[in-house]
């Protein structure tokens, strides 16, 4: 907010600023995205007893900045009987629509891309623009594996909206508002006022109200690792079955663009998550800039909040990815259509009920 | 001209243009994705006018679900059966009376209507007074289209259903 104003007063317009300003995420991904790559491998090799990469540079810190420089000099290889126009736009459309979700992420109170008020509704619909792009990609690509890929990536994705929307609906009850900003400004800087432990609601209300913010917390947790195809609901990309799924027959750059997709989205779960329910870049205690009187200090310390939690989710993604196995299609859907809708029905209506009595 | 002007004639361009690719490609693939952009056009075009729960919903329903269901059907039955679907042009004369006509009933509505332009404040959110009115004023069809939804739902389940 702070940012966008002083923007649109540097440059005397509005557009221009927001044009700008749009731009700043991108700024935070690009070493998230090599950082992450790098702390996967090592996760891994942790957890399967491994030493994972550690050649270039200390612990192997380097190893994902050589990787994109080897990607870079790859030969752009397109299958000859591939959809040209179609393969080249898919990567493109995945990356846009998972970069679109940042336009409603705040960082810290100082920063967001647009403070619209519907924000969680929009981080829904940008969903279906990457789904969009990976069928493009799965169908373009000419290859059986490819386009079952991104077939079962399309029904995952589809399916386990349902879930994620019911949550956000019984959050968006309790609190009233549907900007993420919002929302973050309501769990003010004190871990009570999280939304998982009943955000400002009156004491009584708030000690009925945690289990059921758990279970939706929980739900949520589960339906977001669906949407970014991420084990144990890794089906699209299953290595084992699909080769490596709708991006089999991508290489070189374009590849490192679906990666890096893959890796945005990661983080953008893991920020809705803990915007909607812990606080989003909210400290748990008390701000260092408030007590020394530096209040310049507050808005930084918020940014580094809101991605210690994120990383932290992003953390325990990787942690599930190598410790689950992978669920078959059917039980996939079961989980989803079987378990998580009616128990998240059950949720909205229960916790429906404890916003309107009023105690 | 302002440079909301431009970004109007921008998103308008994109609607006009990918509607006029939907119905005159050849692959039904590059249709569906061309419907797509068509989808993407509109809802700029409805932030612009400050409906932004309008863009939202357009983008969930129907770029999120309407469309990726076209491509699900289209690409299971495109591929899987070997037989490519190609669009071509039939029925030339029907077609473009039927439109012409259409088209002349528009735009009959269009010059005849006393349209209201009043200098309004342009709305900041729309989701509040939506609401309350959807459950005071229209509740009665709010709560029937639910019950057609349900029973389209009902419908397209015992058809699937294997017998």
């Amino acid at each position: 907010m702070i940012i966008y104003e002083y923007l649109s007063e540097l440059f005397g317009s509005p557009v221009l600023a927001s044009v700008i300003q749009s731009l700043f995420p991108l700024i935070f991904l690009i070493p998230f995205a090599l950082f992450a790559v790098w702390l996967e491998r090592k996760v891994s090799a942790f957890m399967q007893d491994r030493i994972g990469p550690n050649r270039v540079g200390k612990h192997g810190w380097l190893q994902t900045v050589a990787d994109i420089l080897k990607l870079i000099q790859k030969e752009d290889i397109t299958a000859a009987n591939a959809d040209k126009p179609l393969f080249n736009i898919a990567p493109v459309l995945v990356f846009a629509g998972s970069y679109l979700a940042f336009a409603a992420i705040p960082f810290s109170s100082a920063y967001i891309g647009s403070s619209i008020d519907l924000g969680l509704l929009f981080i829904v619909a940008a969903s279906g623009f990457v789904v969009a792009g990976i069928l493009m990609g799965g169908w373009a690509s000419n290859n059986k594996y490819s386009l079952l890929g991104a077939v079962r990536s399309a029904a995952q994705v589809v399916s386990y909206e349902i879930p994620t929307v019911l949550v956000i609906l019984s959050v968006v009850m309790l609190t009233g508002s549907l900007s993420l900003y919002e929302l973050s400004e309501m769990q003010t800087s004190s871990i009570h006022n999280w939304i998982l432990f009943g955000g400002n609601a009156p004491l009584l209300q708030k000690i009925l109200l945690i289990p059921f913010m758990f279970i939706g917390f929980i739900i949520l947790y589960i339906s977001s690792l669906a949407e970014v195809n991420r084990t144990p609901f890794d089906i699209p990309e299953a290595e084992s079955e699909l080769v490596a799924g709708f991006h089999t027959e991508y290489s070189g750059m374009k590849f490192a663009m679906f990666f890096l997709a893959e890796y945005a989205n990661m983080f953008a779960v893991s920020a809705i998550v803990s915007a909607i329910f812990l606080g989003g870049y909210q400290s748990p205690f008390g701000y260092l800039g408030n007590t020394l009187g530096l209040t310049w200090l507050v808005p930084i310390e918020q940014f580094l909040w809101f991605s210690a939690k994120g990383l932290f989710f992003v953390f325990v993604q990787m942690w599930l990815r190598w410790t689950l196995p992978r669920l078959r299609v059917d039980q996939l859907m079961a989980l989803c259509w079987k378990y998580l809708i009616p128990i998240a029905f059950v949720n909205l209506l229960i916790i429906g009920l404890i916003v309107l009595i009023k105690i | 001209m302002n440079i909301y002007d431009l970004i109007f004639y921008l998103f308008a361009a994109i609607t006009v243009f990918s509607a006029f690719a939907v119905v005159s490609s050849k692959n039904i693939i590059y249709s569906a994705y061309s419907l797509m952009l068509t989808f993407f056009g509109v809802a700029g075009l409805y932030v612009l006018l400050g409906a932004d729960f309008l863009a939202i919903v357009q983008l969930i329903v129907y770029v999120g679900g309407i469309l990726i269901l076209i491509l699900f059907g289209v690409m299971l039955t495109n591929k899987v059966n070997g037989m490519p679907i190609h669009t071509e042009v039939t029925n030339l004369i029907p077609a473009s009376i039927t439109i012409g006509l259409f088209a002349g009933i528009i735009l009959a509505f269009f010059v005849n209507t006393n349209w209201k332009s009043t200098q309004t404040e342009f709305p900041n959110t729309t989701i509040v007074a939506l609401g309350k009115l959807l459950m005071n004023e229209y509740i009665l069809i709010f709560e029937l289209l639910g019950v057609l939804l349900l029973i389209a739902l009902i419908g397209a389940a015992s058809i699937a259903r294997k017998k």
